[in-house]
């Protein structure tokens, strides 16, 4: 029980830094990561819904994440900023997620879990080459830019001094920035709350089952195939949704933003280093891994020159080999942790 | 008489060229208690595996309360009130002993599906489920993992699933196998006071003989996947044929 509070309170307090992150953390570059983290957690969370509780093993998460983002994109290229179009191209992208997750799964759900993970391999794939091919409609390999809803420009004011300029509130100017900002994160830290609920009803202790032992659910009377798609499709959707928050906070959407190959095992990554099947460990893994992706090669930068004076230290510790030292942290973390960061520190390292 | 509850007309099921259960044609009756003996192999589990829709027979049929369930998936026979537990512990491993019973209380109540309501707030589901705890003995175990139980109260654990989904037929294979002495009164209770219900229809598969001596309405005899013998528990047992088949030398009857 206080291991699981100890974990709980770790994903908890990565949550609050993100509520007050415009303010403790002013830096442009330092806003992108903390949105980054909260759109990363909702997906490896979605993600882990079907890897770590109902043992289904999908590899076209990031398509789902595309079809929101691609979804928000059309729309307020073709159509305009407005919300109309905004609440348009969301319910088409999650509309299409929920009916390909619903095809996928009933096709393939019920056949063994091996098949089923090359079936959305190559569904995922199938997505990517749609991409780049209808470039009149998705921009093709440069993806499309535009501009998200009015209320979002920095030249918006949301609250003004009495001169009418925008009103700073502890150093933060009140534009549409942070507005964006809080809209990525509210929306986020609802998905996450409503995936916690799931885990937390009946439902959850049925996936569980089906993980734990698909032929007893199945005999005890659950049908595991309705089951199965159902959390397939609940996982779409809100993929689809995380995308659609992450193309209105980046104004940007291409392949390599949402649909690639790269972004999922990305995903993979973080359910295995936050821990598989415990929903908390999705935060604790999507923050580590974003903070080592933004910032590992800074901390080597300063590290290369602190060691300057010793032999070789400084060649090994070079930014260039960042991605030699983030391999060497993932094999460490899975070493230590091998149930992943929360699901280590709730069973302990033996089970 | 009253009528059948379930019924199994020419069953029959063939894996490659073995026939595992031949043309068994046998009804069971609510308030009864069959006990189905036989020698390993004689295809008592294929049988149960066929009624509980884990396996689907090559041809024959399976009809409850006249309704035909031969092709029906395993989780809408249950939802008939078909239960089964099985010879080879079969349980949610990583899951608490409450979560295990949980489960079956949860899909016998048609609660599976809610996905917004903590389960913490469901206390019916909860207080079901810790009476069939109570019922197999394992209230002072319930947050345990099942894995982690020791071997006799999986075999108990095991009995409380299908005591918790609460169907009109019980299926036992084997339920006391591998249980210490101490222990299988416990589960042998149980299934007395589930015949003294009369409403129920018990198939058991049982080896020893005090325990169908005390507990049988009815024995049946399956050998080489045949039903050879069917009826009266005194008169069965006496019976030539099942001295032959526990000699061994049945071959001569088939
Ligand atoms: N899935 C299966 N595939 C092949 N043979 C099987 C299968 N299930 C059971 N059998 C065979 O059917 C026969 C009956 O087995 P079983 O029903 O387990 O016997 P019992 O429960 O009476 O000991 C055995 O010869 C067994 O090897
Ligand atoms: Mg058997």
């Amino acid at each position: 029980m206080n291991r699981t509070f100890a974990v709980k309170a770790i994903a908890l307090t990565i949550w609050g830094l993100l509520l007050f992150s415009p303010f403790l953390f002013q830096e442009v570059r330092q806003v992108e990561v903390a949105a980054r983290i909260a759109v990363f957690i909702v997906l490896v969370a979605s993600y882990d819904l079907l890897i770590g509780y109902t043992g289904i093993v999908s590899f076209a998460h990031t398509m789902f994440f595309g079809f929101g983002a691609y979804g928000v994109a059309i729309a307020m290229k073709q159509g305009d900023n407005t919300w109309g179009f905004w609440i348009l191209g969301t319910l088409a992208g999650v509309l299409v997620a929920a009916v390909v997750a619903v095809l996928i799964g009933l096709l393939s759900l019920r056949v063994k879990a091996i098949f089923f993970a090359m079936i959305t391999l190559a569904a995922a794939s199938v997505a990517l080459v749609l991409a780049s091919q209808l470039s009149g409609l998705t921009g093709g390999e440069d993806g499309i830019t535009y501009r998200s809803p009015d209320v979002f420009k920095s030249a918006n004011k949301l609250l003004t001094d009495e001169e009418g300029k925008v009103l700073r509130i502890a150093g933060v100017r009140m534009n549409g920035k942070i507005a964006a900002y809080y809209f990525v994160f509210f929306t986020c830290a609802l998905m996450f709350w409503m995936m916690l609920r799931i885990v937390g009803s009946p439902l959850g202790t049925v996936l569980k089952a089906i993980r734990e032992n698909e032929a007893r659910t199945e005999g005890i009377g659950y049908r595991v195939v309705a089951y199965r798609t159902a959390v397939f499709v609940i996982a779409a959707t809100t993929a689809a949704l995380a995308g659609a928050v992450y193309a209105t906070w980046l104004k940007y959407t291409g392949p390599d933003t949402t649909l690639s190959f790269a972004i999922m095992i990305d995903i993979l990554l973080m359910v295995v280093i936050g821990g598989m099947g415990t929903m908390w460990g999705a935060a604790i893994g999507a923050t580590l891994m974003v903070l080592a992706q933004y910032y590992l090669r800074d901390l080597m930068e300063v590290a290369a020159a602190a060691t300057e004076a010793i032999p070789l230290l400084p060649v090994l510790l070079s930014p260039d080999r960042w991605l030699l030292w983030l391999g060497i942290i993932f094999i460490l973390l899975v070493y230590f942790f091998p149930a992943g960061i929360a699901g280590t520190i709730i069973r302990g390292r033996k089970s | 008489m009253t009528h059948p509850s379930l019924s199994t007309r020419d069953l029959t099921i063939r894996f490659g060229g073995h026939t595992a259960v031949n043309a068994v044609t046998c009804d069971f009756r609510p308030g009864e208690l069959t006990v189905i003996v036989g020698p390993n192999g004689a295809g008592k589990t294929t049988y149960f595996n066929m009624i509980s829709g884990q396996l689907t027979p090559s041809t024959g049929t399976v009809e409850k309360d006249g309704i035909d369930l031969t092709r029906m998936p395993a989780s809408q026979r249950a939802r008939h009130g078909v239960g089964r537990a099985f010879q080879l512990t079969n349980l949610f491993p990583k899951l608490s002993v409450l979560e295990n019973i949980r489960l079956a209380v949860q899909a016998q109540a048609g609660e599976g599906r809610r996905f917004f309501t903590p389960v913490a707030k469901l206390t019916e589901l909860t207080a079901r489920a810790e009476r069939y705890l109570e019922a197999t003995k394992l209230a002072d175990k319930a947050e345990l993992p099942a894995a982690a139980l020791p071997h006799g109260d999986q075999r108990k654990l095991e009995v409380a699933l299908l005591m918790a989904m609460e169907p009109d037929i019980y299926m036992f294979d084997e339920p006391t196998a591998g249980m210490s002495l101490d222990h299988a009164p416990d589960v042998l209770d149980l299934i007395a006071e589930i015949k003294h219900d009369h409403t129920k229809t018990v198939l058991l598969v049982e080896h020893k003989m005090d325990v169908v001596r005390q507990l049988a309405d009815r024995i049946i005899v399956l050998h080489n996947g045949e039903l050879i013998a069917d009826g009266d528990p005194g008169e069965v047992m006496s019976s030539q044929v099942v001295k032959d088949v526990y000699l061994g030398n049945a071959g001569e009857l088939a």
